[in-house]
């Protein structure tokens, strides 16, 4: 803005125009990137400010006054404890398992030739294709078919079944620039197999695996649609959230939305300025 | 570890093993259950019996042909704005993002780190007849004197476009960071104007990211339910209302799972015809 308004002061009339027209389109696309931004932040925004309004009824629609309250009172809203604790179980535990799964398959993958890689391609490809409201109906009904009681266990399978793809294709990515020569040389120091994996191999994917972890953490605490087709009679946060929202949703799901955003954005920002500080500092070695 | 190494060729079977057989149980098997269940008739209260019941297929297409082209075209029309949206964006963190390109990446994945159903609820407040947004549309014109954005086509299809945003906007950014752009430079020198040097190196060079962003907004778009349901009327509901209704509410479990496959026969045909348009496009391009 202050090289438009420099040049309008040196130049004037049409030719200022035409300076000022030339500024614009020249950050027209940072503009753009800008407006961008707000757009996305926008409803991020309205949520967070809702979680320290004081709404007047049961709809938290419209500004009526900063509190506290909802912050202080997070589970003051019946059943909203519990579904967070049901919520973060699953996300635990379904990580933790679809991790290991995936990261097998991973490796297998990467590391090894072996007939029927088409077929294995395809099983995790196809998951990640298919809409999600089609994954909770096909688990739906094997349930049913099978009589199996829908709880927890249900839940818990259907989160397994489609974190998997997603660990597998975060450790693959990060497992094909690995160097082997550093396994070999492990084994020709007489390491066997397994500590060779334990040693050299399980630290150097370390942080693939945490990716996958969090990832697969991420998208469990997220899930709504297979949840909700798997559950039962138990309710995760987004089912809680679902529900709330037809009889107008309280402050406090604003409350522990906010607390998911921040926590997120803090590991994610951390995350990233390590690696700019490893960069830098690698570039300056 | 002495059995593995006896074994070699064994060991990628061993690694695949527990993960693709989850996945063959969890995933394969109960699309086989949801197929079978499409072909049974009866109901809920004197049971279900396998009957080959392809009627359920053509009255599926027949009583709810106009859901699933709804589907298809809020689909198509929040991938195309979100590809319009998010390629600007896409291409200045690429090539103007500089070191902050990591940090910069995190405002496209915000959106994904609050609860989906809660970001679809903070557009129904932004959206809302009280809402800064309808006053102003009203003020200006566009909309008439009562008109309104909440439960339409457009609040539909703009949610839509606001919850995929980031599956289109990462395999862009992806592709188009990956650019050399000392090939731009290339045509520049050889008297390509800015315009042409994109249109014949940076979009050509980015189409894989276009695709992977099309078909991964496209997909989960087409199978939705949640934003037609929040933000929509009964006259916007798609076509996962409809199975998510008849599965959970009705009970008509044969209907249901072959409006399963009906839409993923509709989703996958739309991706064949992309698939081949996008081909040939590249072909003679």
């Amino acid at each position: 803005m202050t090289t438009a308004a420099a040049a309008e002061q040196q130049r004037p009339g049409s030719s200022a125009l035409a300076s000022a027209w030339a500024f614009v389109k020249h950050h027209v696309l940072t503009v753009y990137a800008l407006l961008a931004f707000i757009y996305l932040m926008l409803p991020i925004g309205i949520v967070i400010a809702f979680s320290f309004n004081n709404p007047k009824g049961r709809f938290n629609y419209v500004w009526s006054g900063f509190t506290l309250d909802n912050w202080k009172n997070w589970d003051g809203v019946p059943g909203l404890r519990s579904a967070m604790v049901l919520s973060l179980e699953i996300a635990l535990i379904a990580s933790l398992i679809a991790t290991a799964l995936g990261t097998l398959i991973a490796l297998a993958l990467v590391r090894y030739g072996f007939r029927g890689r088409g077929v294995t391609n395809l099983l995790i490809f196809l998951p990640l294709s298919t809409p999600e409201i089609v994954l909770g109906a096909s688990l739906l009904t094997l349930f049913l078919n099978l009589t199996i009681v829908f709880g927890f266990w249900t839940i818990l399978i259907a989160h397994v079944m489609f974190c998997i793809s997603f660990a597998v294709v975060t450790v693959k990515a990060r497992l094909i620039g690995f160097d082997r020569h550093l396994e070999e040389a492990a084994m020709d120091l007489g390491a066997n197999e397994w500590a060779t994996f334990r040693k050299v191999t399980l630290p150097l994917i370390a942080p693939a695996l945490l990716a996958a972890l969090l990832l697969c953490f991420a998208i469990s605490i997220d899930d709504f649609v297979v949840t909700y087709f798997n559950a039962g009679p138990r309710t995760t946060f987004p089912l809680f959230v679902w529900g709330a929202a037809r009889v107008g949703a309280p402050p406090q799901v604003n409350v522990i939305g906010t607390a998911i955003f921040s926590v997120a954005v803090i590991g994610m920002v951390t995350n990233v300025l390590v690696q700019m500080r490893r960069e830098r500092s690698t570039a300056n070695a | 570890m002495g059995f593995l190494h006896r074994h070699r060729n064994l060991t990628p079977y061993l690694l695949l093993g527990p993960g693709l057989l989850y996945l063959a149980i969890f995933f394969v098997v109960p699309l086989g259950f949801l197929a079978y269940q499409s072909l049974e008739s009866g109901n809920f209260d004197v049971g279900y019996s396998f009957t080959w019941a392809w009627g359920n297929y053509w009255d599926a297409i027949q009583n709810y042909r106009g859901h699933f082209i709804r589907s298809l075209e809020y689909a198509g029309i929040a991938t195309i704005l979100a590809l319009v949206f998010a390629y600007p964006l896409a291409y200045w963190i690429a090539f103007r993002g500089g070191r902050w390109k990591n940090l910069l990446l995190l405002f496209i994945v915000a959106p994904f780190f609050v609860t989906y159903l809660i970001r679809t609820l903070a557009w129904e407040t932004i959206l809302a007849d009280q809402g800064p947004v309808v006053s102003v549309l009203r003020d200006v014109g566009i909309l008439g004197h009562d008109g309104r954005l909440l439960a339409t086509s457009t609040a539909v299809v703009a949610g839509i476009t606001y919850n995929f945003f980031p599956f289109m906007a990462l395999p862009l950014y992806v592709s188009l960071e990956q650019i050399d752009e000392r090939l731009i430079e290339a045509a520049q020198d050889l008297y390509a104007s800015k315009w042409k040097a994109f249109l014949r190196i940076t979009l050509p060079l980015s189409l894989p990211g276009v695709v992977a962003g099309t078909l991964l907004t496209f997909i989960p778009a087409a199978g939705d339910f949640i934003n037609a349901q929040l933000l929509g009327s009964p006259q916007n509901h798609m076509i996962g209302n409809v199975i998510q209704s008849k599965f959970l509410e009705l009970t008509d479990y044969p209907a249901a799972a072959a409006m399963s496959f009906v839409l993923m026969a509709a989703i996958l045909l739309m991706v064949a015809i992309y698939a081949r348009a996008v081909g040939t496009e590249k072909l003679t391009g």
